[in-house]
């Protein structure tokens, strides 16, 4: 049986680069449901790892750990050299602005149009802009995911699939260093997830960021990712890069592969 | 000690609203200020609220002043009808209902706001584009209840008043200067402000609560409902307890 806990592996590119998140000894639990226990994780600059586990095994409590959302019970969370959990609000926002989050269910603000969704983390924090300059950026965030003619759309009007570009376009138009998503092809349909996937990766070679992708989507993370850490009772119970875990016997491991 | 379930989570409700609302004493009053969105929602809570509460101030008047004319008959008093109309309007009826209304239609609508944004993770999002979601949903729609429910109350007591001078004149006839003349040779200095006040109360009341019970809505869209609903029972509740201690109080200090 081949679990690797502690030992990191290199990045699939042997390319040696400074970790941008790195996760040691992360414990969290709400009341008796020990959710995350001893997980540890180091995700290295341009590189894109995926973490897979089942439904209700933690993934959402770990992306929200690493934002800030959710404070750990202990361990350790640097973000691009911050430890994140000892940060006040100020000096957590100028990490967020680098961050961006692809929540599970979007989080489009409902009362606002595309536009001002899209307008709503520029002006929150702080990025100087004239007006003409902030909506090229707009325009242009939304061209780069196919959905320029939304842009006076409320999100009420759209499917589920561009809601899901325009979340991504939302966390994009800050030019983030390190994407964050979380399933970002739960729900939709096979044809939509590809896209999604497709989208994903040719954002990350454009927009040149590292990302964490949390999914149970196999061909989602086949497609995007470098290599797979497996989230399995509140640990990474083993890493590799997909043909690696494949060949895994370990049952625990297996049962994702079938 | 063990206390009952339900004392118990009475009293667990009470201290968690009253952290909130320390919270709101905390944040509100350090800068940054969201003074945009306090006066858009200065907007939308004041002038949403204001067919409703205009067109039920304008049936309470109306439908006073015909319920009371025939005990004043009996005590040969009927001339004193602007007065009493205007003395039980002024001081407890607009106010009171006004806020009873404000808290069906605002206090529900916040609560299922915030709730729904909530379980839809648009609070979340919010706090990771850099934005203070309590100070920019909360703290706005707090203050914009404080400010709004005064204003409102003020227009429903004049239309009040003048559905009650409507409803003077089925039965009997009086002029508009005279019928106002009486009302606030009636009223005095002291009938009046109390009773403002106590409506910044009746506001802030509404607004904390509805933002607490959306603020804290349970996962799933039953939880929404729920916090709408509940934002609605508490908030009326609070205005007659405020009430209550705010006739205490003005009665002590000789304002009365
Ligand atoms: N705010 C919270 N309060 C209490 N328990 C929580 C909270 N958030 C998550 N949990 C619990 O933590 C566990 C993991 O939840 P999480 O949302 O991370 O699952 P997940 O791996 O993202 O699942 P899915 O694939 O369904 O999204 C669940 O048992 C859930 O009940
Ligand atoms: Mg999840």
């Amino acid at each position: 049986m081949e679990t690797v806990q502690e030992t990191i592996r290199p990045p699939v590119h042997e390319k040696v680069q400074e970790p941008v998140i790195t996760i040691r000894h992360l414990y969290k639990s709400f009341g008796a449901n020990k959710v995350l226990a001893d997980f540890s994780l180091e995700l290295k600059k341009g590189e894109n790892v995926a973490v897979l586990g089942k439904s209700g095994s933690g993934k959402s409590v770990l992306i929200k750990c690493i934002i800030g959302l959710l404070k750990p019970d202990s361990g350790e969370i640097n973000v691009l050299g911050q430890p994140v959990a000892n940060l006040d609000h100020d000096e957590l926002d100028r990490i967020r602005v680098k961050v961006g989050f692809l929540f599970q269910s979007n989080a489009l603000y409902d009362s606002m149009t595309v536009r001002e969704n899209l307008e709503f983390p520029m002006r929150r924090h702080w990025i100087k802009m004239t007006p003409g300059e902030s909506s090229d950026r707009v325009m242009e965030t939304l061209k780069n995911v196919g959905l320029a003619h939304t842009v006076d759309m409320m999100p009420v009007e759209l499917s589920g699939g561009m809601r899901k570009r325009i979340a991504l376009a939302r966390t994009l138009i800050l030019n983030p260093d390190i994407m964050l998503y979380d399933e970002p092809t739960t729900g939709l349909d096979p044809i939509t997830g590809k896209e999604i996937s497709k989208l994903m990766m040719e954002v990350g070679e454009k927009y040149n960021t590292s990302s964490l992708i949390i999914s149970h989507d196999m061909n989602c993370i086949r497609a995007t990712a470098d290599r797979i850490v497996m989230l399995i009772d509140g640990k990474c119970y083993a890493d590799g890069s997909y043909e690696e875990l494949k060949r895994n016997n370990d049952p625990k491991v297996k049962q994702f592969f079938e | 000690m063990a206390l009952p379930k339900t004392w118990q989570s009475f009293l667990d409700e009470t201290g968690d609203m009253s952290r909130f609302t320390g919270r709101f004493f905390a944040q509100g009053f350090k800068p940054r200020y969201e003074f945009s969105e306090f006066i858009h929602q200065c907007f939308i809570i004041g002038f949403k609220s204001l067919p409703l509460i205009g067109l039920t101030g304008f049936i309470m008047g109306l439908v006073l002043t015909m319920q009371l004319r025939p005990s004043l008959i009996d005590y040969g008093v009927e001339s004193q009808l602007p007065a009493m109309v205007g003395i039980a309007i002024v001081r407890e009826i607009g106010p009171v209902v006004t806020a009873l209304i404000f808290a069906g239609k605002i206090g529900s609508s916040i609560g299922a706001e915030l709730g729904s944004m909530k379980v839809t993770e648009q609070i979340d999002a919010m706090e990771v584009s850099g934005t203070n979601p309590f100070k920019y949903l909360v703290v706005t729609r707090v203050l914009a209840a404080t400010v709004m429910l005064p204003v409102l109350v003020i227009l429903s007591d004049a239309i009040s008043l003048y559905g009650s001078y409507l409803g003077v004149n089925i039965r009997a006839t009086t002029s508009f200067q005279l019928f106002f003349k009486q009302v606030f040779d009636a009223l005095s200095f002291s009938d009046v402000w109390p009773a403002v006040i106590k409506t910044f109360f009746f506001g802030f009341a509404v607004g904390m609560v509805g933002c607490y019970k959306g603020y804290n809505s349970r996962k799933g869209t039953e939880g929404v409902g729920r916090s709408a609903n509940s934002a609605v029972v508490v908030s009326s509740l609070l205005v007659f307890i405020i009430d209550l201690v705010v006739v205490q109080v003005t009665d002590l200090l000789g304002i009365n």
